[in-house]
């Protein structure tokens, strides 16, 4: 689902599995749910996509990752987000294997590249917590 | 599958339109399409033993038994497909496998896309076709709705983007080769008298100074949504060798998918259409020398020089190089491709967008091609749904 903040974006709305990611965040710490048989996985799930084991525990990843593949968005594909246009959006790879969506920020669009080294940063919007990634 | 599986015998486009002048509800248009295809077919409507649909908004539950009184159809074999732009190409297959076990004789496959009449409270028409930006991903609970929305990656093309970011970073694939896919659908658009964009053909330099709309996506090399619908009639080999019409067999088919959002992709650029394709050939027997005609789902330019290359039509990372160095016009080309324009050309109405591949490539085979290929036996027809998500292949062949 999402809801939308004070100033009009879309925002997450966290479930019972996927609060430990959020609550994380906004303590400054990116977590990662490990599968003992076959590590890191993202996102949030009751089960590990490979074994579909329940025995998974949460961990604070390195926040380390590379860029994997980005676009820019020149139109506002979300209307909700016409007014912050051109804004990247990324796939980055964390040292830890799984990917994961989110904006990259603090560099200028042009020097976006894939293989980028990139670390990342949190921003609380209201009551929830974004994960973005900058240069590193 | 072979030539025992369902063959379409019939068919009906409409002229896809940005704006649509004449609302219907969903059941409605069924039932016009269902009337144009069958006559198309000179197939009597009691002989319609299967219904296969994509979903109608007038009846969101019960689908199938809502349409089945609503034409008046006894049906042996009704199927919801729910493959996005992989719709059409994934419900073609249905309808010819339900035949070839013997659920049913004759299936009417209908792919509306056009506004429903205004609900009395509403001030204005339904305006032009749009997609919702969120495809669902904003239902309570929904993982791209806490993980991708926030970021913005949202409706179809950003997700291409993302592809194409990564696809040009490691493959011999520059935007004027990608360009070309776009050129080649317009030129062919030319011949199409339901084609958006006939009468408007364009240059390389064209698509290359379009607005960027998500790098490195331009204007150009997007499809414009549009209204239309469009319906096939599949039947048994017997019933298909009275049709008037040279019978198409779906003689091999496949169907692969592995995530929604293509951040979880298995890999960004190897798309489900290379395991979709291996089956399809295998299953027909056909190799890709055989094929007289592609007709590839084209929702973006990165889109067909990914299909081409994961199809097994050329080496991989070679499918930028592929589509700028041959020529893919109906009227000459070396390597004819979506020579109804494609999407790109034709424009994207909805679900009857995907089906644009399937009606064109049965039109070739039938030799009655707006712009014929001489020799059209053999096609390889594909849809795509989501972002590089759920991808059909099918072979289809004459008779
Ligand atoms: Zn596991």
């Amino acid at each position: 689902m999402v809801q939308f903040a004070s100033d009009g974006r879309p925002l997450p709305s966290p479930t019972p599995v996927s609060q430990p990611f959020f609550d994380g965040a906004r303590r400054r710490e990116l977590m990662l749910q490990r599968c003992p048989r076959d590590g890191f996985f993202h996102y949030p799930r009751s089960r590990c996509p490979d074994c579909l084991g329940d025995d998974w525990s949460w961990e604070k990843a390195s926040g380390r990752g590379e860029l994997h593949a980005f676009t820019i968005d020149r139109i506002g594909h979300d209307p909700a987000l016409s007014s912050r246009i051109p804004f990247a959006i990324g796939v980055v790879e964390l040292e830890e294997g799984p990917r994961m969506t989110a904006n990259i920020v603090g560099c200028e669009l042009e020097d976006l590249r894939v293989g980028m080294a990139l670390k990342v940063e949190f921003e609380d919007v209201d009551e929830t917590t974004l994960v973005r990634f900058t240069p590193r | 599958m072979g030539k025992d599986a369902g063959a379409i015998i019939g068919l009906t486009e409409w002229t896809p339109k940005r704006v649509w002048d004449e609302p219907m509800f969903g059941m409605e248009a069924c039932a016009r399409l269902a009337a144009e295809a069958l006559e198309d077919a000179q197939m009597d409507k009691d002989e319609v033993d299967g219904l296969v649909i994509a979903g109608l908004q007038d009846s969101p539950m019960f689908a199938p038994s809502a349409l089945a009184e609503y034409l008046g159809i006894r049906s042996n074999f009704n199927e919801v497909v729910d493959l996005g732009g992989a719709t059409s190409c994934g419900m073609v297959w249905r309808a010819a496998a339900g035949i070839e076990v013997g659920a049913c004789d004759t299936v009417l496959v209908l792919t509306p896309s056009v506004p429903q009449p205004p609900k009395p409270e509403a001030r204005k028409g339904p305006g032009k076709m749009r997609m919702p930006p969120y495809l669902g991903g904003d239902a309570w609970g929904s993982p791209q709705g806490q993980h991708e929305i926030p970021s913005g990656l949202v409706a179809a093309t950003p997700g291409f983007a993302l592809a194409a970011s990564r696809y040009m970073a490691f493959h011999d694939c520059t935007q004027e080769m990608l360009a070309k896919v776009a050129v080649d659908a317009r030129h062919n658009a030319q011949s199409n008298p339901r084609a958006i964009f006939r009468g408007k053909p364009i240059t390389v330099d064209d698509v290359m100074n379009s607005r960027m709309v998500a790098d490195p996506l331009k204007l150009l090399e997007i499809v414009m949504p549009c209204f239309g619908g469009a319906a096939l009639v599949v039947t048994n080999k017997s019933r298909a060798q009275r049709a008037p019409h040279r019978p198409v067999y779906v003689s091999g088919h496949g169907e692969h998918l592995t995530h929604k959002s293509i951040t979880y992709a298995p890999d960004l650029i190897d798309t489900p259409v290379r395991i979709a394709s291996e089956r399809a050939f295998r299953m027909a027997g056909a190799e890709r020398e055989a094929v007289d005609l592609a007709s590839m789902y084209d929702c973006y330019t990165i889109t067909v020089a990914l299909t081409i290359e994961d199809a097994g039509f050329c080496p991989k990372g070679q499918g930028g190089r592929f589509v700028a160095e041959r020529d893919l016009t109906w009227d000459g080309g070396d390597w004819p491709l979506n020579t109804h324009g494609g999407q790109l050309g034709m424009g994207q109405a909805g679900n009857a967008g995907g089906m644009s591949h399937v009606t064109e490539a049965v039109r070739q085979i039938q030799g009655r091609g707006d712009g014929q290929v001489p020799g059209a036996e053999l096609a390889f027809v594909n849809g795509n749904g989501g972002i590089l998500s759920e991808m059909v292949a099918l072979i289809l062949e004459g008779a």
